[in-house]
C-alpha cells in the first residue's frame, strides 16, 4: 500500500504530444469516413456533447467550486478553472453582449492544433468543435441550455480563434410524466 | 560562385515525395533546364542503391557525397524515419548543404505532424515548397 501512494505524477496525465496527435488522427479519420464537413463538425460536435456531460462531474469533484450566481461568474469559472484544468490554456473571455447573456472566448494557443494545417477542400472544417460539445454537454448537465459555436478559427486564417457562447435558459428538472 | 542544386525528398518505395530545383539566375538555358529534370532523377534514382549501403554503415544522419556522376555530386542526408533526402549539386558546399538538411528536416518533422498529412505522400502544401526555397536561398545561394 505504501508504495502504491508514493506514485509520483498523476497517473491519468498523458504527453501534450499525444493527446494532439490521438484527437488529429481522430478528426482525420473522421473527415475520411464522412464526406461533408458539415457531418464531420455534428460528429465532433456530438462526441463533445457526450465528453461534456461526464466531464462536468469530474470538473467538479476536483475543483471544488461552488453554484454561480450568474453568467459572468460562470464565464470566469469556465476560463479559468475548467479550460486550464482539461487543456492547460486560459482563454479571455470578452465580448458580452448588451443583455449579458453571450460572450466569447479567445483562444490564442489551442493545444488540440498543434501542427495541423486544413487541407484543400475542407475550408468548411471546425477542426475544435469538439470543444464546443463539451462546453454544451457540460453546461446541460447544470442546468443551463446554451448554444456554442466558432466564430473565428485560427486554421481558417484569423489571427485568433473564437468561441462564442450564448445562454438560452434555464432547464428545470421534469418531473417525469405519471408521477405527482 | 554558385552552382545549381537539385533537392528532392524520397520516401519508402523509391517515390519522390518532394523536388525542388535550385537555378542561379545567370544560367539562362530553358530547353536544356527540361533536359536536365529527367537526367536529374536518373541520377538521383541511381544515387539511392549508395545512400541505402552508407545508411547502414554510420550513425550519423548526413552522409556527406555518396556519389558522383560526371560534374554532379550527390549528397545525403537519412531521416530517423528513413526519409532519404538527396541533393544534386556541381559545387562544393558541405557546410551550406548540411545546414539545409537540418532545416528541411525540421520544417519536415513539423509538415508530418500534421494528421491530415499522409505518411510516405506526395508534400504539396505551398508553405512547405517557400520555406524550402527560403532555405535554399539562405544556405545555397551564398
Amino acid at each position: 500500500m505504501a508504495r502504491q501512494a508514493a506514485r509520483g505524477p498523476d497517473p491519468r496525465k498523458v504527453s501534450n504530444e499525444l493527446f494532439t496527435l490521438t484527437y488529429g488522427a481522430m478528426v482525420a479519420q473522421l473527415v475520411k469516413d464522412y464526406e461533408h464537413d458539415d457531418e464531420v463538425n455534428k460528429q465532433l460536435d456530438k462526441m463533445g456533447y457526450n465528453i461534456g456531460v461526464r466531464l462536468i462531474e469530474d470538473f467538479l469533484a476536483r475543483s471544488g467550486v461552488g453554484r454561480c450566481n450568474d453568467l459572468r461568474e460562470t464565464a470566469d469559472v469556465i476560463s479559468r478553472v475548467a479550460f486550464k484544468m482539461f487543456l492547460g490554456i486560459t482563454p479571455v473571455v470578452t465580448n458580452w453582449s448588451p443583455a449579458g447573456d453571450e460572450f466569447s472566448l479567445l483562444l490564442e494557443n489551442n493545444p488540440l492544433t498543434e501542427f495541423v494545417e486544413l487541407p484543400d477542400g475542407h475550408s468548411q472544417l471546425n477542426y475544435s468543435n469538439i470543444l464546443c460539445g463539451a462546453l454544451r454537454g457540460a453546461l446541460e448537465m447544470v442546468q443551463l441550455d446554451v448554444t456554442v459555436w466558432f466564430v473565428q478559427d485560427q486554421l481558417k486564417g484569423d489571427s485568433i480563434s473564437e468561441i462564442r457562447l450564448k445562454f438560452n435558459k434555464r432547464l428545470e428538472d421534469a418531473v417525469p410524466a405519471g408521477e405527482d | 560562385m554558385s552552382g545549381s542544386y537539385y533537392f528532392v525528398i524520397v520516401g519508402h518505395q523509391d517515390n519522390p515525395i518532394f523536388e525542388m530545383d535550385f537555378l542561379p539566375t545567370s544560367k539562362n538555358n530553358d530547353p536544356k533546364r527540361d533536359d536536365h529534370r529527367h537526367l536529374n532523377q536518373f541520377i538521383a534514382h541511381a544515387a539511392l542503391d549508395l545512400v541505402d549501403e552508407q545508411m547502414w554503415a554510420s550513425s550519423n544522419m548526413y552522409l556527406k557525397t555518396v556519389d558522383k556522376f560526371n560534374e554532379w555530386f550527390v549528397s545525403a542526408f537519412v531521416t530517423a524515419g528513413r526519409m532519404r533526402f538527396i541533393m544534386l549539386h556541381d559545387v562544393k558546399n558541405e557546410d551550406g548543404i548540411k545546414n539545409f538538411f537540418q532545416d528541411m528536416y525540421e520544417t519536415y518533422i513539423k509538415f508530418s505532424m500534421n494528421p491530415f498529412y499522409k505518411f510516405n505522400g506526395l508534400i504539396k502544401s505551398t508553405a512547405f515548397e517557400k520555406k524550402a526555397q527560403f532555405c535554399g536561398k539562405r544556405y545555397l545561394n551564398v
